[in-house]
């Protein structure tokens, strides 16, 4: 483990902390753990630390193990080193009934990791996630900070080739669609839908 | 079906810009000055004309939520707080709303922050919807840069600041009080009632928690009167909502449609039917996880309302539909709603911690048909166990899938169990 | 004030009672698990669960506030229903391991499982296991009997001031532990084992050594320190087995110190249990009839004035009188109590007491500390102070080094001479004490024990007598750190001079003859010349230059007085007996005094007691807060410049039971810190 390195926020994460501190009320800037933990996380490369828990818990007057607390509560934060795409699955009923069973089989047969697991080059941690809110466009699966929906088994291969080969790929449907509207035409809003279109 | 005319998100899906330019040229910021200077009382007794219930999933009148409010601030400010912890599984409206129409909720963070004389709105989004916080942020930007927020909010002399507070990953905190919590920087463990968040919120001020679609829906109530608005759907249970409709269906999709639109005709009509056609349905959670299941003969008449689904049992709860086919196992189904509950579950109180685990832990037995008949009574007494006894309501929304399950598909569950002592025995 | 209805009964409440309080107002007994009178409301466990009338759901009776016209039923169907399912919830990951769980027999869950409990199991699924966690040489753990009540989370938090434990993780993976597993850094963590109400948190040093229902108790007083904390002692046959916190609401409430519950083993070492008497320069035991002949022989052509005696820290009266008659019958009364070389004056007894009373921290706003660390030196008080700063809104200044106390404290810097600037209206405190309605001044041992010691305690006591008098409010208070102190003061031991004095005298081979009771916190090489007779309980300093030991009892073993720091008489209690010849302290002189042909005039504790109620008006009163008059005390003086160093500098070990303490040692460990000599002069 590389956890031995003392933590510091570089210049950029610190502006944004003090950003996210100014948004609470004078002596309530406990509030920004949950902001700095995640700010943290990501100069860090995606996972915490106890020196970064310990780091924070100074920066913001909080005793460490309330830090801890918040930090083992909450899923998105990582305790160990994670991919440099994190892959998460939703598995939950409704992405279930749209076939998530068999995105899952496809990133593990394309990873060649299993659950929870890090491929050994670095590159991607796969991870079964709890229903990801975005329903209508089942089965879906976070990548970093960006949605990928509308799965099949061939479209998520493709989306971990392209992302393992440097390429750009374009987050939201993978199929024929506009975000959650229906797939083919509309069923409602055709004016806006054309006068959108139109601009 | 509703007439476009009377959809007030008329860029639901994104075709449009989500930007402050195109947002009013859809119509919101239009005279919020004006609406603001009716005063407090006018808005407030005009939500509750209007008859809005909230659209988080309990169905309390916001209205008179608002009204809970202190009138007069005892030295402590008051809060508004935003409910954008979307992770009801089924439901992703708030998601659209955030991304493809922020300015109606920032509009609607304002007038209702000054119903409610509050000095700021926190709008907690779940951490994963990044991308939508992203676009939040944007537009609160623009809004600032319009003097629409700020010192001077839209020129009305009132200052008022809205903040974006990104979560990260716990169902729990679309519980307003463990909401709260969190806003605190804090585990989302809900709070005991009382006291109430209007007397006691966040930091210890008056606070409300309202989901995005109650707040984001205000301008547009107040700009056509609350007779509009109460004009649509049946009494109580009035207005239009934003369906989610996931699953067995041919064109799964997010549509706003009137209150009490029928659940067949919602299905057909926007989601491309059933998927094998309308007698292939096995059933339908017409509100989310959290609400029982329906099989298919009452599918076929029930009403998309509030009172309509009480009556079957069920609930409106977010109006998320998931729909399911003859192909499902339905088992399996609500066993991965349960399996949901227990990972969401916050560990606080003795009845969810314990019992989300244990039901979780028989439903997954039988799913296999590994298991005695008389499990499934237990197991209905389990959920009866935990049902009313948790701090927060999570514990109720782990027992009622369940209970549905068995109201409904009994036989399925014991069909199951005896064909695996049947094999077991060969 | 709220009237509801409970069972029929109908109850008027003070506003802010909750429900469960005031069913039992009415004797209802509702089972709770996580509700703790003293700790804030969490209202997690739902075992408290009764029916409101009007309510669809029942209630959590613990978090409810009683409501006007409510009406509470606790015995119906449905609250019998629901915590028939709470108490399954809580077993069904509980293990079966009540037979080698050290809290079977006094477990809350075992005795609501029987009461409330369904009586068969369910759960066919298997137990959910949890690691245990290291907590230090005082807390054993075994996590997976966990009930997740939150008790210890929240005494630490909010009790002890040291917010190192919490809850990690979530829903059925919830776990309780300490920051990273390390030794909870409280003076009272022990306590945590009394909250937790099952057999997680259970007591390191008793573990497997004993069943709850095989031992004897005695409740007694404490005297590792000078609160006087009230105690049960567990005795199983002789030995001491555990010590356990009797409730007082004014002294320690239900809490006691570390060094307080886990000192027992240190009564069972390096204990003195036969008379010794020094013979070629070795110590020899001895018969009781020759040690009192060699000390008759030492005795022999030795005037008054070349006798002294020096009481040590954990005196109690009935001894110290008894040395003292002893003495005066030799014509000497020089007999000193003060060991650390304070100046706490005998004159006044408001001088030298705690005049508000601990439990009268509560009703004050402003404290001011002078060369005390509460923490260390009465971590019970210390636990008061900190419930006033976060309760009932008392601010805290202090005078001396700035320590973490875990309350929010002014700190002054810790030059003595700022006092004078107190008195003289020139500092901050001054108009903080004087703008107060009831202020506080609070005088250490570490201030008192300075060169100017006297000069100090004068201008603390004028401080007292400008800012911090009002009707029916004496704010002048001394921390005395032993529990002997204010009794030796009530018998006026004190000399010219002091304990300096004494030692300075013995090295100049002016003194023959000194007694020792019990004082090991001198250095005893000055008295080399002087034939020294030690009467303790332990081999510790004491006895290194010792001539004649004889054998005393420890507190455990005798019944006796003791005033504590606010002048409470309060009597200990006889647990077992003295280790082999040992006998208690004041007897020894007893028959010493016949040996020596001058016959105590008391045969019995009755008579003794008698005699000294004599000199020290309101002895028999016990247990009572008895207010002293006021008067001029402590000498006029120069305040020197300089630090005030602190009275104790290690909390494991200031007497010699601790320092015989394995535990102590342990604790001690646990902190990085090195064992010390069990000889080293420390306190």
């Amino acid at each position: 483990m590389t956890e031995t390195a003392a933590f510091t926020w570089t210049a950029e994460s610190e502006a944004a902390a003090q950003k996210h501190i100014a948004k609470y009320p004078e002596g309530r800037q406990q509030s920004a753990v949950m902001p700095l933990l995640d700010l943290a996380q990501r100069q860090n490369g995606g996972h915490l630390t106890i020196e970064i828990m310990e780091f924070i818990a100074d920066y913001l007057d909080m005793a460490p193990i309330k830090v801890q607390e918040v930090a083992t509560f909450y899923t998105m934060y990582n305790h160990k080193p994670v991919g440099k795409h994190h892959v998460q699955v939703c598995g939950t009923t409704p992405c279930w009934l749209r076939g998530s069973d068999e995105i899952i089989t496809a990133c593990k047969k394309k990873l060649g990791v299993g659950m929870g697991e890090t491929t050994a080059d670095g590159q991607f941690t796969l991870s079964e996630v709890e229903c990801a809110g975005a329903c209508v466009n089942a089965p879906v699966v976070a990548i970093n900070d960006d949605y990928y929906e509308d799965l099949n088994a061939e479209s998520i291969t493709q989306i971990l080739d392209d992302l393992a080969s440097g390429k750009d790929v374009k987050p939201g449907p993978q199929i024929d669609r506009q975000t959650s509207a229906p797939a083919g035409e509309v069923t409602t809003l055709k004016e806006f839908v054309a006068e959108g279109e139109g601009a | 079906m509703l007439d476009d005319k009377d959809r007030i998100f008329t860029n639901l899906y994104g075709h449009q810009s989500a930007g402050i330019e195109a947002a009013m040229k859809r119509g919101d910021w239009d005279g919020t000055k004006e609406l603001i200077e009716k005063g407090k009382d006018w808005i407030i007794n005009e939500m509750k004309e209007s008859g809005l219930r909230g659209r988080g999933g309990a169905g309390f009148p916001t209205g008179l939520k608002w009204s809970f409010m202190p009138k007069e601030s005892d030295g402590r400010p008051s809060y508004l707080v935003v409910n954008a912890d979307e992770g009801e599984p089924g439901t992703c409206k708030d998601r659209d709303l955030m991304r493809h129409d922020p300015h109606k909720l920032i509009e609607g963070c304002l007038i209702a922050g000054f119903a409610m004389n509050a000095v700021a709105a926190y709008i907690y989004i779940r951490g994963e919807f990044y991308r939508e916080a992203e676009a939040l942020e944007r537009a609160i930007e623009e809004a600032y840069d319009k003097g629409f927020l700020g010192e001077n909010a839209c020129g009305t002399g009132y200052k008022y600041d809205v903040y974006v507070h990104r979560g990260a990953g716990a169902y729990i905190c679309g519980e307003e009080t463990a909401l709260i919590e969190s806003l605190e920087g804090k585990k989302g463990q809900p709070r005991l009632k009382p006291p109430f968040p209007a007397n006691v919120g966040v930091w210890g001020c008056p606070t409300t928690v309202n989901n995005v679609e109650s707040i984001a829906v205000a301008p547009t109530i107040l700009r056509r009167g609350a007779a509009w608005f109460s004009g649509l759907g049946r009494p109580n249970n009035t207005g239009t909502k934003v369906f989610c409709i996931s699953g067995h269906v041919n064109n799964p999709c997010n549509v706003e449609e009137e209150m009490g639109i029928p659940l067949k005709e919602l299905i057909e009509k926007h989601a491309g039917g059933v998927r094998g056609g309308w007698d292939n349905l096995l059933a339908v959670i017409p509100g989310g996880s959290s609400v029982p299941v329906l099989p298919k003969d009452i599918c076929d008449d029930v009403l998309m309302d509030f009172d309509s689904l009480r009556d079957v049992q069920s609930g409106l709860g977010t109006a998320a539909v998931i729909v399911m086919d003859k192909s499902t196992d339905i088992v399996k189904a609500i066993a991965r709603l349960s399996e949901f509950y227990k990972h969401e579950s916050c560990g606080q109180c003795t009845p969810c911690r314990e019992g989300t685990g244990w039901m979780w832990r028989v439903m997954e037995r039988l799913v296999t048909g590994e298991a005695d008949k008389s499990e499934i009574d237990m197991l209905l007494e389990v959920t009866k166990q935990v049902e009313g006894h948790t701090i927060c309501a999570l514990g109720d929304a782990a027992a009622w899938p369940i209970q549905g399950l068995m109201r409904h598909f009994r036989g399925e569950v014991e069909a199951r169990i005896d064909a695996y002592h049947t094999k077991a025995a060969e | 004030m709220p009237t509801l209805t409970i069972d029929g009964t109908e109850v008027t409440v003070e506003p802010g009672t909750t429900v469960l309080q005031a069913c039992e107002e009415v004797g209802v007994e509702v089972p709770r698990f996580c509700y703790h009178e003293r700790l804030s409301i969490a209202g997690n466990c739902r075992m408290c669960l009764v029916d409101m009338e009007k309510s669809p759901k029942p209630i959590a009776s613990c978090a409810m506030p009683a409501g006007d016209g409510m009406v509470i039923h606790t015995n119906t169907e449905r609250v019998k229903k629901a915590r028939e399912g709470v108490m399954e919830f809580l077993l069904i990951n509980h293990p079966l391991d009540c037979p080698i769980c050290d809290q079977g027999g006094e477990c809350d869950l075992q005795d609501q499982a029987m009461a409330f409990g369904r009586g068969h199991n369910r759960f066919d699924e298997n137990k959910r296991a949890v690691e245990d966690k290291e907590m230090g040489p005082l807390i054993s753990t075994t996590m997976t009997r966990c009930i997740h009540c939150m008790r210890c989370v929240r005494f630490s938090e909010e009790v002890a001031g040291v917010p190192d434990m919490g809850a990690l993780y979530r829903g059925e993976n919830m776990q309780i532990t300490t920051y990273l597993e390390k030794t909870l850094d409280s003076e009272m963590s022990g306590n945590v084992v009394d909250l937790c109400p099952v057999g997680a948190l259970t007591s390191k040093p008793y573990a497997f050594t004993a069943r709850s229902w095989e031992l004897s108790h005695t409740e007694t007083i404490d005297v590792m320190d000078a609160v006087g904390s009230n105690i049960r002692v567990d005795t199983r046959g002789a030995a001491v087995m555990r010590i356990l916190p009797r409730l007082h609401e004014e002294i320690n409430e239900e809490w006691i110190s570390d060094k307080t519950r886990y000192v027992f083993d240190g009564l069972k070492s390096r204990r003195l249990d036969v008379p010794y008497v020094r013979k070629k320069k070795k110590l020899t035991p001895s018969s009781w009839a020759d040690a009192f002949k060699a000390v008759k022989s030492k005795l022999k052509g030795v005037k008054g004035d070349e006798i002294a005696a020096i009481v040590g820290d954990q005196a109690d009266m009935e001894s110290m009188t008894a040395l003292k008659d002893l003495l005066a019958s030799l014509g000497s009364s020089r007999i000193e109590c003060r060991q650390d070389g304070s100046a706490a004056d005998a004159s006044v007894r408001a001088g030298y007491i705690m005049n508000s009373g601990i439990a009268g921290v509560e009703e004050a706003d402003y404290l001011l500390l002078v060369g005390t660390n509460p923490r260390l030196e009465a971590p019970i008080l210390n636990a008061r102070i900190r419930k006033a700063a976060r309760h009932f809104g008392l601010k805290v200044g202090n005078i001396g080094n700035a320590e973490d106390l875990t309350y929010r404290v002014d700190e002054f810097g810790d030059d003595a001479s700022i006092l004078q600037a107190v008195l003289d209206g020139k500092h901050e405190a001054s108009e903080a004490l004087k703008s107060a309605k009831k202020p506080i001044i609070m005088i250490g041992q570490a201030a008192l024990s300075r060169e100017d010691g006297s000069a100090i305690l004068k201008a603390a006591r004028d401080i007292a007598d400008k800012y911090c008098m009002r009707d029916g409010w004496n704010g002048f208070n001394m921390l005395h750190t032993a529990a002997a102190r204010v009794g030796g003061l009530d018998l006026g031991l004190t000399t010219e001079g002091g304990v300096d004095a004494i030692l300075d005298d013995a090295e100049a081979g002016k003194l023959k003859v000194v007694v020792l009771l019990g004082a090991d916190e001198i250095d005893t090489s000055a008295l080399k010349k002087s034939t020294v007779v030690y009467v303790g309980t332990h081999g510790d300093e004491g006895v290194r230059h010792a001539d004649i030991i004889l054998p005393g009892a420890a507190y455990t073993e005798k019944f006796a007085t003791y005033a504590n720091t606010e002048g409470r008489f309060q009597r200990t209690g006889k647990a077992a007996f003295a280790p082999g010849d040992a006998r208690e302290d004041w007897s020894i002189f007893r028959a010493l005094s016949d040996v020596l042909g001058n016959t105590l005039a008391y045969d019995n504790l009755q008579q003794l007691r008698a005699r000294i109620a004599k000199d020290v008006p309101g002895f028999e009163n016990l247990d009572q807060l008895q207010s002293a008059d006021w008067g001029d005390f402590g000498a006029k003086g120069e305040i020197g410049a300089g630090g005030i160093a602190p009275a104790i500098d290690n909390f494991y070990h200031t007497n010699p039971i601790a320092r015989a303490s394995q535990i102590m040692a342990d604790c001690i460990d646990a902190r990085g810190g090195l064992v010390e000599e069990a000889t080293g002069t420390n306190g």
